[in-house]
């Protein structure tokens, strides 16, 4: 048959590549003024302390930069390398340029909506799913974009056999698809605001399988099925094992949709949940470490090369640090080893070798061979590159392994007893002022990898500037011949499951869904999996408006919500959490890290001033913090015009509110918050200072009134036996 | 390794069985997908595998705009 000629769509991998290079800079630059506050806290309080600015704070700042790395970063990253490789993998171009550039524009938007957003406040505080249900709604439209595309580019293709690396692209349209419309789903009651439609265990089951499988299936997936295509390029050589490769992706789709629960250990998660968790993260190291060792030996009898060639020292630490954080995590998903790292910066230590090293490093290589090729000229500048590798290497170590001893020292001050039987530093102080130096180090090291990035935009620019405008580039192919769905004589099953792209789309769909059902489904269907407490009651109306602004404000990024069944945790915290006492926590707040103590017991445990002065200046009663100063929940009135629409809502969502108490919401807080002003009163420093400012009015009243109510449910009731 | 797992499961009767089904279902999946993948001839093997190296572009660039 006679060959074809048509043409590549290069514009739009470089839109991609332009824009991975625009928000890795922002994104990373974000994570660094991030670091930096934990060292310098008040070095965004450009106003003056008594006038710290909310969208420069922490809590905010936090989501902004993983959602910036995850989502903008590595998110245009993986476009730009799969509508690179899908393009000359089918021989074809892409299905549709419209759709294309929809895709491109319209993903482009979403992350300029969340860069507004969640500094301004508006967050659903699920990890890694922040974003509030309008943008949410963009989300999902885009992806169906892309996935038409993808889809229609890989029906209209010129090359039967389906590569390693476009199955790995199906798996992600498929499975982040699901996880995002599942963890997502919430109920809207203002125009910025929704609840998610789960409560405490079940939210919480539900959005660590989400956040699990995100970075299985968004930092993971993706960027296989890119290993798979560039190594083999860039090295000049075939994949090591192209039979392995099928393995490992099979079993590496199947097994890592039931890990999420590992996040979830010694928490109020029903056991036998945690336990397939931790069960199915230790298999797991098997297939990734089968991808790891076939990229690896890719560069068999290549090694010369690599000394010379900076893309190829790129993929060679890039894929050894996917080894190492795909060892590391199966052994975190050990219990006794859980116990240690979890809710300490060991965990940030660890995802950033993924981030830093995997994510990062995979991209800066694909970038400088993609350059090279996009604009038809040699790299600027190998030495530049080769400098970027350096730093970039540096700066990941100087990142990772301060945490990592952060994250031991963190472990073992919080679980050091004296003989007679108290902990030896009681005050949670003591754990953060020891790790400060360990802070300053990560901040060094984060400086390290961003200037590295920064080298590379520079000499992409320059090699831009030098190279020629093609656009379009032009090949040629045979048109695939019309051969029957059926299989052919001969012809092994794999192989024709391989050119039936529906079917196959169908079994992959299969094999992710089995893990997440069996354990979502029992967790939501069999009431006995939460068992009810009788004295646990909804929030009242000032109540709810704080536990808002404590979302508001991402305190949950810092401060967890779930005491851990330890001798450790119950003697600093107070009793261990329960599943039953999370029944109206719409959504859970359970946080993933204590930069701060835990606050489920926090209710009672001071009075009302100690709050107050704490929000207004946390040095001022903790000296040491690295908390933010948070005056403008001082100054600003409390907003509760929603509040009626909130109530329902969550009534829709099961929580008993009456309808007596949704028309009376008003008054209840009117009252509730005088008696807090009537309690704050009782300092005389209060009536010095703030005697004439209504602070009943304020933010500030509802806040104290949640952080006065957490955890206090079964403290009244001691006596009130589990139902 | 297994104390961490076994404890859950000493309250419940009946379900010795399901340990079994799992890990017959795991033989089965995982030891088809290995004979599928082994029957995949050399040639096969070597042809898709050489996929991402063909170059079908014109040596000649055409900005065709």
């Amino acid at each position: 048959m006679e060959k074809e000629q048509f043409y590549y769509d290069n514009k739009i991998v470089k839109m991609f590549l332009s824009a991975t290079i625009l928000w890795g800079i922002v994104g990373m630059l974000v994570g660094l003024i991030v670091a930096f506050l934990f060292v310098f806290p008040g070095f965004l309080e450009f106003a003056g302390s008594d006038n710290a600015i909310s969208w420069l704070s922490f809590g905010r700042l936090r989501p902004l930069h993983t959602n910036a790395v995850i989502f903008a970063f590595v998110g245009n990253g993986i476009f730009t390398g799969i509508y690179y490789s899908t393009q000359r993998l089918l021989k074809t171009r892409m299905f549709n340029d419209n759709l294309s550039r929809i895709h491109f524009w319209g993903w482009q938007l979403i992350i300029v909506a969340a860069a507004i957003t969640l500094p301004l406040g508006f967050t659903s505080t699920k990890e890694y799913a922040e974003l509030e249900w309008p943008i949410d709604l963009a989300v999902v439209f885009i992806w169906v974009i892309f996935g038409i595309n993808l889809i229609g580019t890989i029906l209209k293709r010129r090359q039967r056999h389906i590569y390693v690396a476009i199955w790995f692209y199906i798996a992600t349209l498929i499975t982040i698809a699901v996880l995002y419309i599942f963890n997502n789903l919430e109920l809207p009651v203002t125009a910025f605001k929704s609840y998610s439609v789960y409560a405490g265990v079940q939210d919480a089951m539900i959005q660590w399988w989400y956040g699990h499988n995100a970075v299985a299936f968004f930092l993971t997936t993706p960027v296989l099925g890119l290993m798979y295509y560039f190594v083999p390029k860039v090295a000049n050589r075939p994949v090591y094992s192209y039979r392995l490769s099928i393995v490992h992706f099979w079993s590496l789709i199947f097994i890592y949709i039931w890990a999420g629960p590992h996040h979830l250990l010694y928490t109020a998660l029903p056991g036998w949940a945690q336990n397939l968790g931790t069960v199915f993260s230790v298999m797991l190291i098997f297939p990734s470490w089968g991808g790891m060792i076939n990229g690896l030996l890719t560069l068999r009898g290549a090694w010369d090369k690599v000394r010379e060639d900076p893309v190829l020292k790129f993929f060679v630490v890039a894929i050894t640090g996917y080894g190492m954080a795909t060892f590391e995590g199966p052994m975190l998903s050990f219990k006794n080893v859980n116990a240690i790292g979890h809710y300490t910066d060991w965990i940030i230590g660890h995802v950033h070798i993924g981030t830093l090293a995997w994510n990062g490093f995979m991209i800066a290589g694909i970038i400088y061979w993609l350059a090279t090729k996009l604009w038809k000229t040699k790299l600027y500048s190998k030495k530049l590159a080769n400098i970027h590798f350096w730093i970039g290497t540096l700066g990941i170590l100087f990142y990772a392994i301060p945490l990592y001893v952060a994250g031991f020292t963190q472990a073992f001050m919080w679980k050091q007893f004296n003989p007679d039987g108290t902990l030896v530093y009681g005050n949670f102080l003591e754990t953060v002022t020891q790790i400060m130096p360990m802070y300053a180090m990560r901040a060094i090291g984060g400086t390290l990898y961003l200037a590295g990035f920064i080298l590379l935009a520079y000499n992409i620019i320059k090699t831009a500037k030098a190279g020629s405008e093609v656009e379009d580039e032009l090949a040629e192919a045979v048109p695939l011949k019309k051969i029957s769905g059926k299989r052919i004589a001969g012809e092994p099953w794999h192989t024709w499951l391989e050119r039936r792209t529906v079917l196959f789309s169908i079994l992959t769909t299969v094999a992710i869904l089995i893990g997440g059902m069996v354990e979502i489904i029992p967790l939501i269907l069999v009431k006995s999996n939460v068992p009810t407490i009788a004295s646990v009651k909804p929030y009242t109306p000032l109540e709810l408006e704080g536990r808002d602004i404590y979302m508001r404000e991402g305190c949950n990024n810092c401060h967890s919500q779930m005491i851990r069944p330890f001798r450790s945790e119950v003697a600093r915290y107070g009793e261990y959490s329960k599943a039953g006492e999370f029944v109206y926590d719409h959504p859970f707040l359970w946080g993933s890290r204590r930069t701060g103590p835990d606050l489920h017991r926090i209710g009672g445990k001071y009075n009302d001033n100690w709050h107050f002065n704490h929000i207004m200046d946390p040095r001022s009663t903790s000296p040491g913090s690295i908390m933010p100063r948070y005056t403008w929940i001082i100054k600003d009135d409390l907003n509760a015009s929603d509040i009626e629409a909130k109530m329902k809502g969550l009534v829709t969502l099961g929580v008993p509110y009456t309808d007596k108490e949704i028309a009376e919401a008003k008054q209840s807080i009117i009252a509730q918050a005088n008696k807090i002003e009537t309690s704050l009163r009782q300092d005389p420093e209060f009536v010095k200072n703030y005697g004439n400012s209504n602070i009943q009015n304020k933010e500030i009243v509802a806040l104290i009134a949640y952080l006065q109510r957490l955890g206090t449910d079964i403290k009244a009731n001691n006596n009130t036996a589990l139902k | 390794m297994l104390k961490f797992i076994r404890h859950n499961f000493d309250g419940m009767n009946g379900i010795e069985i399901y340990p079994i089904i799992s890990l017959v279902l795991f033989f089965i999946v995982f030891v088809t997908m290995f004979i599928i993948v082994m029957n995949i001839s050399k040639k096969r093997i070597d042809e898709v595998s050489r996929l991402p190296l063909e170059e079908n572009t014109k040596s000649k660039e055409n900005t065709h705009e």
